[in-house]
């Protein structure tokens, strides 16, 4: 098995105790601990957080005339609406999407590990991949409201300030992001080579 | 206190080929060949990249992370642009973003942003600096085998690129409104977008692993 660390490769030292890396000392793991119970709960409780993040508003923008708050996808239709359609197409995908694609991904990867697939295991570990890669993406819209709000304060012509959905947008993002720093992508392929993976 | 029992044999350990890998995503065992200058080697089975070898030299890191960090410090120092509306002016900076975010009661957000915005690429280029200068020396010191974990954690929350795209979405939904001039933190700050992953390519890290001489008595 390999350190975690250091990448030594070692013999461990029992099958429930592997010890430590005779090289750099870490705690020698099989598999990331409790990789599959971490890696649910932290796609449910993203899963909790879309919805806030999507019904409550992100930004608030206030003129003379009034108050306007605007979800994700009213941000998204004012883009179209506006006529920056390209803009509008990017933050569908980056804030939309891509959080949507993230969670099936993931619950999709957790079954298929659970039931003990053996099949695609290679399109999966490539999922795996687009996941982790793509994460940080839909962060998008944070950075675009922050943005938005400090430049935009221009009282009283016209002020923004962010809504409530922004935190819970954001929970989404980094638990989504934990979530698939937690999954040991390795148990894809314990089915295949028939090891039990060890938790804990 | 740690059992001789648990530790692995150093000694057998030690006969182990440096050259045997296991894929850190299928676990597969295999065996990476010698590299040429620009060769890669990808896993087997699942295809994932096991190790590189850099076809330019090993100080091209280093000058591109003192770039980058020099474009960073002034990406942070100086406005990153100049808006106009009805004859009033706003400007901010990366930190000026975050900071306007707790003004406004978004704590955590501003935390947020602070972290993935700033703290982790600057955290990032820092240690990257202080790595490569010690990988100058022969044997590297263990302390720069930790100093690689940390900077391989922080460069997942470096996300400089999105932020880089929040504000070119924000401007063009505010430029509608008002004339926008990009100033030299712009400049910069583009600069920095581009030299990180010039540095990430240039960097051979399992060369440097194999090269740190870890303490030889187990912790």
């Amino acid at each position: 098995m390999s350190c975690e660390s250091c990448h030594l490769l070692s013999r461990p030292a029992s099958a429930e105790e592997p010890g430590f890396c005779a090289r750099c000392g870490e705690k020698l793991e099989f598999r990331r601990r409790a990789s599959i119970e971490t890696t649910w709960a932290l796609v449910i409780a993203a899963a909790v957080c879309y919805i806030p993040a999507n019904v409550l508003p992100v930004l608030d923008t206030t003129t003379p005339t009034g108050s306007e708050p605007d979800t994700i996808m009213g941000g998204v239709i004012f883009l179209y609406t506006s006529g920056s359609w390209p803009l509008a197409l990017v933050v569908l995908i980056a804030s939309v999407m891509i959080p949507l694609g993230k969670l099936a991904s993931l619950a999709y990867l957790l079954i298929t590990i659970q039931t003990g697939s053996v099949k695609n295991s290679e399109e999966r570990t490539r999922l795996y991949r687009m996941v982790v890669f793509i994460g940080r993406w839909s962060m998008l819209d944070v950075f675009v409201d922050t943005f938005t709000v400090a430049l935009v304060q221009l009282q009283p012509l016209m002020s923004v300030a962010p809504g409530r959905g922004v935190l819970f947008f954001a929970a989404v993002v980094v638990l989504t992001m934990l979530a698939a720093e937690s999954l040991d992508p390795r148990l894809i392929w314990d089915s295949t080579t028939k090891r039990e993976p060890i938790h804990g | 206190m740690v059992n001789s029992a648990q530790v692995g044999d150093w000694a057998l350990n030690a006969r182990m080929p440096l050259d045997l890998a296991a894929c850190p995503d299928c676990d597969l065992l295999q065996r990476i060949p010698r590299l040429g200058p620009g060769d890669r080697a990808a896993c087997a089975r699942c295809g994932r990249g096991l190790a590189k070898r850099p076809s330019g030299s090993k100080d091209r890191s280093l000058a591109l992370t003192i770039a980058a960090l020099i474009a960073f410090t002034v990406a942070n120092a100086v406005p990153l642009m100049v808006l106009k509306v009805a004859g009033r002016f706003a400007s901010t900076t990366i930190v000026g973003g975050a900071y306007e975010m707790w003004e406004q009661g978004q704590r955590v957000i501003s935390v947020l942003v602070g972290f993935c915005a700033v703290f982790a690429p600057a955290g990032y280029l820092s240690l990257m600096l202080v790595l490569l200068l010690a990988a100058r020396r022969s044997p590297v010191p263990d302390w720069a085998g930790e100093l690689l974990r940390w900077v391989s954690h922080l460069q997942v929350w470096s996300m400089l690129e999105v932020v880089m795209l929040g504000i070119l979405v924000a401007l063009i939904k505010i430029a509608q409104l008002a004339t926008v001039d990009p100033g030299i933190g712009m400049y910069a700050f583009g600069a920095t977008v581009l030299l990180i992953p010039a540095i990430m390519v240039s960097f051979d890290a399992r060369g440097l692993w194999l090269r740190v001489k870890w303490s030889a008595a187990p912790r």
